[in-house]
């Protein structure tokens, strides 16, 4: 009887997520304002990106604040390669993440022997050290950027000037993606061993886990669809500069709504974006237009009350309660 | 001879500091080894060269036929030794049987039959009506045998107990020994460091004292306590503690 | 490339690397002290800028005059950063090591919109201070006024750090505190008060910081960004907690700035900087200094 529990409970896990992408994927039958569309497509994308984040930081345990290399190696592998070679974004895309995912076992290779802080800062410096490469970068448009060029509307070159809604259902496509990559990995011998690696290294070794390398498989896992999510982001914008993907900015905001929804679960990065990533768009808008900053202020304080009232995340928050009601 | 653990002419150094100084030692198969001393008798040091988390400075250490001594932990474990730390060190954010599982995976292709490994190792080890629990809700008796059972569960042909009894009350200790005689039952060879000796002579089958970094005794329990070097040995450490 | 324009290159490196040592000062003295790092360093040292600016604007007062006001000021701020925000985060019950992260991002992005809302994004700078555009020259080199004078105050500060930590009754239990927190409660020294008092000491070393930098660099809300990661560089550099660790690595990180400036595009003179962090902590994962 109990041996079928968790098997059923990770059943029900698929069918509710399969469920929810069913009911997002019918809001555009009603939501018809494209400033909301356009916000959907956002979260849905940090939805897919926190995700992305969770496997490295949350699920192993590697706090990264420098994903930005990721997303903005996915963006201009995706467009350096559509505007000089012709390769149409969907290859594109996937040679970004495989590009991002070597890039993270070459940075990972020295890092992960860091601890802590020095673990955190080293991401920070290597995600500054891409940007400023990028800056000088003439062939790849340096500071200019580059531009995707009008090709009329296609799903095989990935413009859609008309309409939100293809990059709409895509980025619902990542996000579900980017879960089921999750949900997958979180029952596997790859899902335990992260978990081991981030609660306690040495015993996890005694266990018999190869430390290193399962901090380069998450790593590799979690910057490729960092990037894929570049690479939507730079077709979707259709226009990109080192400081428009590249910036610390985006670093936090991917992690934000895993912390936010809870670290290390399944539901979390989701849960987080769609609370999160709505309210920082709408205060841009209404309060933040004039450069006032009261979105950045409303912002702060959100991931100030996060860290310190629900230190567990609101999935993380909500499980710790049915355990003791179960218990 | 079968010895399943060799080490020979082990050495190892901190700086200065002569941690071991040429032990050598056989573990035979599906023997009971205590390994005794006073505090700071280079115990720990040889245990954590056994289990691979330290290379010695000098000698080698030999296992089923095979020299493991430039092996790392995980590579050791996959070969058969495991262990159990002196201060638990569990996974805290999992549950009971996932920290089994944890270890089962050394041995299993899939989540299911890790789970299915993880399951029988509770039973075995008595925590079967534990398994959801998260590991931080565990007393610490029940922490010390979750620490043995995820060890067990990577299916090892040695297991390293580390100070497995300590803190435990007499009766705690008691289902401890016994549990330590049924692992053997199983045909697992044991080392067992453990610092008070009342706990390990009736269990084991032979002991090896260290002291200030060497062997200075080897023998059944029966001798190895009217052993007039050991006595010497543990009777300093009281002095010296009545001294402090 | 000449000697002498390496020299000139070597000295102006020397001068910014001294400022940099002491941005960092207030970093890694709290670091050293709780294992905290404030996320927030830049905008501390932001907010400084914005109080010197703001002494300048309002009693014409230059800011090497108002800088022990705003080390004063800092030094409240600072210690009620502590007891209203970072007390809190220590005392979490999960994600310990994240919740600081986040909650001191936190306060740092708060503090940044502030500045939007109360100065908006514009960039400012002080347009007459006694040493804005002076030079000196010394044997052949110049020495731009406003890094020298500030220099001299990272070398007066660092000195009296020296001696509040090596002479006081204050230094001793800050030492003691961070060599075993829970130890010193034994002895009867308050934990609580130590670590504010420490948070109120870095934040006054980060007052001066910002108010030296004010006379020469331009002032906007996102100005604490790039001297926040050359502090955590430094800070690492130096050895996690140890201030003259920091001292040290500070200079160290002025002249590879200088360093690569000369050989590359100054826009790439960061780079140098990152590639030391990368290459000393991959070889001495404890930083230069760092005994810990």
């Amino acid at each position: 009887m109990a041996g079928a529990s968790p098997d059923i409970a990770r059943r029900n896990n698929l069918i509710l997520a399969i469920c929810v992408a069913a009911a997002v994927a019918c809001l555009p039958l009603v939501v018809k304002d494209v400033y909301i569309q356009n916000m959907l497509v956002l979260t849905l994308m940090y939805a897919a990106l926190s995700q992305s984040w969770n496997i490295l930081s949350g699920y192993c345990g590697q706090i990264s604040l420098g994903h930005a290399l990721y997303f903005g190696i996915g963006a201009y592998a995706t467009l350096l390669l559509f505007t000089k070679f012709g390769v149409l974004p969907w290859f594109g895309m996937v040679a970004g993440g495989a590009i991002a995912a070597v890039v993270a076992a070459a940075v990972g290779y020295p890092c992960f022997r860091l601890k802590g802080h020095y673990f955190v800062i080293a991401t920070i410096v290597i995600a500054e050290a891409g940007l400023l490469l990028m800056l000088n970068w003439d062939w790849a448009g340096a500071a200019m950027g580059i531009e995707v060029p009008v090709r009329g509307d296609s799903w095989a070159k990935f413009q859609f000037a008309r309409s939100k809604l293809p990059y709409f259902y895509f980025a619902l496509g990542l996000a579900l993606v980017a879960w089921i990559v999750t949900w997958k990995i979180e029952d596997s011998r790859w899902g335990y061993w992260w978990r081991a690696v981030k609660d306690n290294a040495e015993a996890a070794e005694s266990l018999g886990v190869v430390v290193f390398r399962s901090k380069m498989a998450a790593a590799a896992v979690s910057a490729f669809l960092t990037a894929v999510g570049g690479g939507f982001y730079a077709q979707f914008v259709s226009y990109i500069d080192p400081e428009s993907v590249m910036s610390f900015q985006f670093s936090l905001l991917m992690a934000l709504p895993a912390v936010l929804g809870g670290i290390g679960t399944l539901w979390g990065p989701a849960v987080g974006a769609a609370i999160l990533i709505p309210i920082t768009e709408v205060t841009r808008s209404y309060a933040g237009g004039t450069g006032k900053g009261f979105d950045l202020i409303v912002y702060g304080l959100l991931v100030m009350g996060i860290a310190l009232g629900r230190p567990e995340g609101i999935v993380g928050a909500f499980s710790a309660r049915k355990r003791a009601k179960a218990a | 001879m079968s010895a399943l653990l060799e080490v020979r002419d082990l050495t190892q150094r901190f700086g200065g500091l002569v941690a071991n100084a040429d032990v050598s030692i056989d573990v035979r198969v599906g023997e009971i080894l205590g390994l005794i001393g006073p505090n700071g008798a280079g115990k720990s040091t040889l245990f954590n060269a056994i289990a691979g988390v330290r290379k010695p400075t000098e000698g080698r250490i030999g296992f089923a036929g095979r020299d493991v001594t430039d092996l790392a932990a995980p590579q050791r474990c996959a070969l058969g030794i495991a262990r159990t730390f002196q201060v638990v060190k569990s996974f805290e954010t999992m549950s009971v049987v996932e920290n089994v599982m944890v270890g089962a995976f050394a041995r299993a292709a899939s989540a299911r039959e890790a789970r299915e490994k993880a399951r029988a190792v509770l039973e075995f080890t008595g925590l079967g009506a534990r398994e959801n629990a998260m590991a931080q809700e565990l007393t610490p008796p029940e922490k010390r045998r979750l620490e043995v059972a995820r060890a067990l569960a990577t299916e090892p042909k040695l297991l390293l107990l580390d100070e497995a009894m300590t803190g435990l009350t007499p009766a705690e200790a008691r289902q401890g020994v016994e549990l330590v005689r049924a692992i053997r039952e199983r045909g697992v060879t044991i080392v067992m460091v453990e610092h008070v000796m009342e706990i390990v002579m009736p269990l084991v089958d032979r002991a090896i004292v260290l002291d200030l970094g060497r062997v200075i005794a080897e023998g059944a329990p029966a001798d190895i306590v009217r052993d007039e070097r050991v006595i010497t040995a543990y009777l300093g450490e009281r002095h010296r503690a009545r001294d402090a | 490339m000449t000697g002498e324009a390496i020299i000139q290159s070597l000295a102006s490196g020397l001068l910014m690397g001294l400022i940099y040592g002491l941005v960092a000062a207030g970093l890694a003295l709290i670091f050293g002290l709780m294992d905290v790092v404030n996320f927030a360093h830049g905008e501390f040292l932001m907010t400084s800028m914005y109080a010197a600016f703001g002494l300048y604007l309002a009693f014409a007062l230059d800011p090497l005059a108002s800088a022990p006001f705003v080390a004063a000021a800092m030094f409240v701020f600072g210690a009620v950063v502590y007891l209203g925000l970072v007390r809190f985060a220590m005392s979490a019950s999960a994600n310990a090591g994240m919740v600081q992260i986040f909650a001191t991002f936190g306060l740092a992005i708060v503090m940044r919109g502030l500045a939007q809302l109360l100065f908006t994004p514009d960039y400012r700078s002080i347009p007459h201070s006694w040493l804005g555009g002076k030079t000196l020259k010394v044997a052949g080199i110049f020495l731009p006024a406003p890094q020298l004078a500030g220099a001299l105050v990272s070398l007066a500060a660092f000195g009296a750090l020296w001696l509040v930590i090596n002479r006081t009754d204050f230094g001793r239990a800050l030492e003691a505190t961070r060599e075993d927190a829970g130890a010193v409660a034994l002895v009867g020294i308050d934990k609580k008060r130590i670590f504010a008092l420490g948070w109120g000491l870095g934040g006054a070393l980060v007052g001066l910081a910002g108010a030296v930098l004010a006379t020469f660099f331009y002032i906007y809300p996102d100005v604490g960004a790039s001297f926040a990661l050359i502090a955590y560089v430094t800070v690492a550099l130096g050895g996690f907690g140890s201030v003259f660790g920091a001292f040290a690595a500070g200079i160290l990180v002025g002249v590879v700035e200088a360093g690569t400036a000369f050989i590359l595009p100054a826009s790439l003179k960061y780079l140098g900087i990152y590639a030391l962090y990368l290459l000393v902590v991959v070889l001495r994962p404890r930083g230069l200094f760092g005994s810990l």
